[in-house]
């Protein structure tokens, strides 16, 4: 039996027009996630990570090359996936459960209980009593957590996440890891996640990519073998400090 | 500690209002200035209560045509700035023109709706709309504008359809553009309706404020123009209460900003 990855990017070209102006972004970028893995892309800003979601989720169409999700080529298709961009465009105008519906609603559930299934969800997410705040009322760790519970209620089990602690403050963002991690244990969805911090890529996933700057181009492949679950306590073990070493190198060339 | 803010602010000019008034009334009684050229307030105060009932009946009229030009200006507005959006080469055909429309003053239709539609109700409508549809559909234009694409993408994602994006996203980022255009509107509003008046009319503010300027009865047309004042006040307040209904989440913003 043939093994089907949740994700194939197949060798992606994608160029960005502004203008007369043609900026090649993507370059033969490959990369693929078996089902209920944890794989990074890390880059440097500019590097067209989030392009690389974009088009994974169908929402931009690259000039060459193939998307495939659970085997089925969606190139250029806006799919059903756990999108979640870097803002965590959360509606101002909509309180925190209305925002954290709406794929319920999209999907044509009932507004009664698409309510009860947030609310369901809202301890586990840190944010039991918060329902009916606006966004604006809510911390920045709350809004990602919020934006990650609306992406977790999009009924599919692959998960597109752009830089979602990228806007957090050092401690936030160690915490919001933590967590993550403790809910993907929990609901083992494939996620491709995009980052520029090394030591994040290789404390939650099992894969990172190296991507290079402009045009972003595959550098590396490295698999992560450390233990789950794991713990803060990692982040100074020799296993890390090698992996670290050799993602740098990559970065660096 | 609020309320102290909102009282600190609003009690300067009112103050300095008082003040105004009271000299003018110093100044008519010192210099005994005609009161044809300029009434005391005081007098002004007398007229105003001496023909309360009249006043109301020509309010009455003008509200009339006001209420009904804002309902035609708001519903064309919004269907307009809708199909435009939807439809890009209507908004480029479109467009252009409104905005140079704007550029024919409001004086110089008048008497053509005067022409083509006579003395009653309708040209009277028909020129607060005209007035009040400019502010409207350009701000809601601008407003739906203001579209995050990012949103409507996350939306797609969710596989929305368009009806959904449209409530969930659209309108509510129109929204605020539309309040502020309204409150323009409703301000013009009343201008339009005393305008249509004065080209002819058989009832209405305009036409009472004219009957007075004619008989020399200054007092009643600084009557009128109080009632005129107040009217536009009103209105504006009334789009406020509505803007602050619309958009809990504004009103919480502007609570949080305060404090």
């Amino acid at each position: 039996m043939i093994k089907i990855e949740k994700l194939v990017l197949d060798k992606i070209n994608s160029t960005y027009y502004s203008g007369k102006k043609k900026l090649a972004v993507l370059k033969d970028v490959t990369l693929y996630v078996q089902p209920g893995e944890f794989v990074s892309v890390l880059g440097p800003s500019g590097s067209g990570k989030s392009t690389i979601l974009k088009t994974a989720a169908g929402l931009l169409r690259p000039d060459s090359g193939k998307v495939l999700i659970d085997g089925e080529e969606v190139t250029g298709l806006p799919q059903l996936v756990g999108y979640m961009p870097q803002q965590d465009l959360l509606f101002p105008w909509k309180t925190m459960w209305q925002n954290a519906a709406l794929p319920l609603l999209a999907a044509g559930v009932s507004k009664n209980e698409a309510f009860d299934r947030v609310s369901e969800m809202l301890p586990l997410f840190g944010l039991k009593g918060f329902a009916d705040y606006y966004p604006y009322q809510l911390s920045g760790g709350m809004r990602q957590r919020a934006a990650l519970l609306r992406t977790m209620l999009i009924d599919s089990n692959l998960m597109l996440l752009d830089e979602p602690f990228g806007a957090l403050d050092a401690l936030t963002r160690e915490q919001m890891q933590d967590w993550l991690l403790g809910i993907w244990e929990k609901f083992r969805r494939s996620v491709l996640f995009v980052t520029h911090s090394i030591d994040e890529a290789i404390y939650l996933s099992d894969r990172v990519y190296v991507i290079t700057e402009r045009p972003g181009k595959n550098a590396i492949e490295q698999t992560i073998k450390i233990d789950r679950p794991r713990e803060k306590s990692i982040l100074t073990t020799r296993d890390f400090t090698i992996y670290k070493q050799i993602l740098i190198n990559a970065l660096a060339n | 500690m609020k309320k102290w803010a909102n009282i600190r602010i609003s009690l300067p000019p009112l103050v300095f209002f008082v003040f105004l008034v009271g000299m003018w009334e110093l100044v008519s009684y010192i210099t005994r200035v005609p009161e044809y050229i300029l009434p005391a307030p005081s007098l002004i105060g007398r007229s105003l209560f001496a023909n309360v009932s009249l006043l109301a009946d020509h309010t009455a009229t003008t509200l009339t045509a006001v209420a009904g030009g804002l309902a035609l200006a708001i519903s064309t507005a919004i269907l307009l700035s809708l199909a435009m959006d939807r439809w890009k080469p209507l908004k480029q055909a479109l467009y252009p023109i409104l905005v140079v429309s704007q550029a024919v003053p409001i004086f110089a239709l008048a008497p053509l709706m005067m022409i083509w539609f006579g003395v009653g109700l309708l040209p009277k409508v028909l020129i607060v709309a005209l007035v009040c549809f400019f502010p409207l559909a350009v701000n809601l234009v601008e407003g739906l504008n203001q579209v995050d694409p990012e949103a409507i993408e996350l939306m797609k994602i969710m596989q929305a359809d368009s009806l959904m994006i449209m409530k969930s996203v659209q309108l509510p980022t129109a929204m605020p553009y539309f309040f502020s255009g309204l409150k323009i509107a409703a301000t013009y509003s009343v201008l339009g309706a005393i305008i249509g008046e004065w080209l002819g009319a058989r009832a209405g503010l305009g036409i009472y404020m004219l009957r007075s300027m004619n008989s020399f009865r200054t007092g009643d047309v600084f009557a009128s123009i109080v009632v005129v004042v107040l009217l536009s006040l009103m209105l504006f307040k009334i789009v406020e209460a509505f803007g602050w209904l619309a958009m809990p989440w504004k009103k919480k913003i502007s609570d949080y900003n305060e404090e």
